[in-house]
């Protein structure tokens, strides 16, 4: 038999709860060996997909197969060839750090011996503290101890519920860059996230909103569907600024992306110039209008809006 | 400008045995600005606010929040300030109505007060339709928004916002910086703590811990001055990776 295109495939998923739609219609596929990142904000529905996806939880309807397996009934295969990171810390607290891994390489037949390479490099900053108890590692330990629990028995799929939510700058940095060195060692990596700025690490991306994929592709592909004309506008009194712009009968969209606004405009025939002219007119100074490339987050409001308006 | 202050931190020390969370504090923030207190996880953030916040004493140090003493006077404190973080909000099983009066109640506002208030709150928020929905029913921006609103409900002097827009779409995020920056045009001191660093440019001046030390405090354009950098988080991973 041929290998099989995907690692992950999800056709038409569903998924209610009494008073909320956590899926509605969701469909995207993995490829092999590829880092796909499902981003969006809390509430979007990713913690339910996600455990679709490790058979804790079932769809309404649709289909959701790994590795060509059935998430439904093939339930007892998928979780030996998944790893599984929840959002939520899930180690034993009161277990050490080495008691906790080993606890996980004894559960799915393996030692920590035997695929040690795979999570030498993440271990070894946390073997200094391998006897402490899980639950009073620091914020970053814990979440290198869960990325080593989830490796040690070399699954094929590894699945990251938000591992970066909570995480300072610098954290999150070093953790995409352990993500990657497992990528590039072949394994295929689901992660989810709600900070637009990891989807350009991803090798492709869906982005998820209300339940609904808004778009998936290269994290540059869907950049390049943003469109529009952007402008980013700078004066020395942002709220004056925020103020005249959405009162401007031609401002499309604005928004606040540090000490600059992002601003699109209704008609493009108007220009920079036209801006500068408006801005100085209501006795905005030091104006700086530059057209510049849209970024992730750009893109995702500018979804988000067009999906509201539908 | 008007450069009252409204909390001082002197040789601030916070030890926990022989371990040093936070290391020789100082710094001032003044009434109506939005301070941005940033730091690595595990630079002692939390412990410094948790301080701020009269919730645990400093081991020395002088502390003086709303005009009050950080030793003493916690009670005080506690009266003075308003609290939000991502983890804790509302009361999921309340309505709104029942949030907010929940709320003005504990800080002992007037029954009057919290009923004239509320309709206030609830008309400028735009939730009249719905303000007997349980907050569980409400999308999560939207319970930020509010939990916010309800955090400043009783006219606190300052507000600590601790991770307030984790997790919050990107639209969201910024309209709820709108409504710190009109808090802040009230004379509402902001004090905010968040892992974007975008929003740490919002900021009228930023703090970076590093090992429990105050390693920089300067206006966002400033820190990007110092430190030759384009953006915060140029500044920030120099700073916590040096």
């Amino acid at each position: 038999m041929e290998a099989l295109p995907y690692a992950v495939s999800v056709k038409n998923l569903c998924k209610s709860y009494p008073n909320a739609i956590a899926l509605d219609n969701v469909s995207f596929d993995v490829k092999k060996s590829e880092l796909f990142g499902i981003i969006g904000p809390d509430g979007a529905g990713k913690t339910s997909l996600f455990r679709i996806l490790t058979t804790l939880l079932l769809p309404d309807s649709g289909l959701a197969t790994l590795q060509g397996l059935d998430c439904v009934s093939d339930y007892k295969k998928i979780r030996k060839i998944i790893g599984y990171m929840p959002g939520k810390f899930s180690l034993y607290q009161d277990l050490s750090v080495e008691e906790n891994l080993k606890f996980f390489a004894t559960i799915f037949g393996t030692t920590i011996e035997e695929n040690y390479d795979l999570i030498k490099d993440i271990y070894i900053q946390i073997e200094p503290f391998k006897t402490r108890p899980a639950g009073k590692l620091s914020g970053g330990m814990k979440q290198k101890l869960a990325l080593c629990c989830a490796m040690i028995h070399k699954p094929e799929v590894l699945i990251l519920d938000e591992p970066t939510t909570g995480v300072d700058a610098v954290s999150r940095k070093e953790f995409w860059e352990m993500l990657k060195r497992l990528n590039q060692a072949g394994i295929t990596i689901l992660v989810s996230t709600p900070y637009m700025d990891e989807a350009i690490l991803c090798d492709r991306v869906a982005l998820i909103q209300d339940g609904k994929i808004l778009s998936t592709d290269t994290p540059q592909h869907i950049i390049n569907t943003f469109g529009k004309i952007l402008y980013s506008v700078k004066t020395n009194n942002i709220h004056k600024l925020m103020n005249d712009l959405n009162t401007w009968e031609h401002t499309n969209s604005a928004y606040l992306f540090g000490q600059q606004i992002h601003l699109t405009l209704v008609n493009e025939s108007f220009n920079d110039k036209d801006i500068q002219q408006y801005l100085s007119d209501k006795g905005n100074t030091d104006i700086k209008v530059e057209q510049i490339k849209a970024g992730i987050e750009d893109t995702f409001m500018s979804l988000m809006t067009k999906q509201h308006h539908e | 400008m008007n450069k009252k202050t409204v909390i001082t931190v002197k040789n601030l020390y916070k030890r926990f045995g022989s371990f040093v969370a936070n290391d020789n504090l100082n710094f001032e923030v003044y009434e109506g600005e939005i301070f941005g207190f940033l730091g690595a996880n595990g630079a002692g953030k939390t412990t410094a606010m948790k301080i701020l916040c009269g919730l645990s004493k400093p081991s020395s140090g002088e502390i003086n929040v709303a005009g009050f003493d950080a030793y003493k006077d916690t009670e005080k404190i506690k009266k003075s300030i308003g609290y939000m973080s991502q983890k804790f909000s509302l009361y999921e099983d309340l309505t709104i109505v029942e949030n907010i009066r929940f709320y003005g109640g504990i800080y002992g506002m007037s029954v009057t007060d919290i009923k004239e208030r509320t309709e206030l709150l609830i008309q400028k928020l735009e939730l009249t339709e719905i303000k007997d929905n349980l907050i569980k029913d409400l999308p999560i921006g939207w319970r930020q928004k509010l939990a916010f609103s309800v955090a400043i409900f009783h006219q606190p002097k300052i507000v600590f916002l601790d991770e307030p827009t984790g997790g919050v779409d990107p639209i969201t995020r910024r309209q709820f910086w709108a409504l710190i920056h009109e808090a802040a045009q009230d004379g509402i001191t902001v004090f905010v703590t968040t892992h974007y660093m975008d929003e740490a440019e919002y900021c009228n001046r930023v703090s970076i811990m590093v090992d429990g030390k105050i390693a920089a405090l300067d206006t966002p354009d400033g820190l990007m001055k110092t430190y030759n950098a384009k953006n915060m988080e140029e500044v920030f991973l120099k700073l916590a990776r040096a």
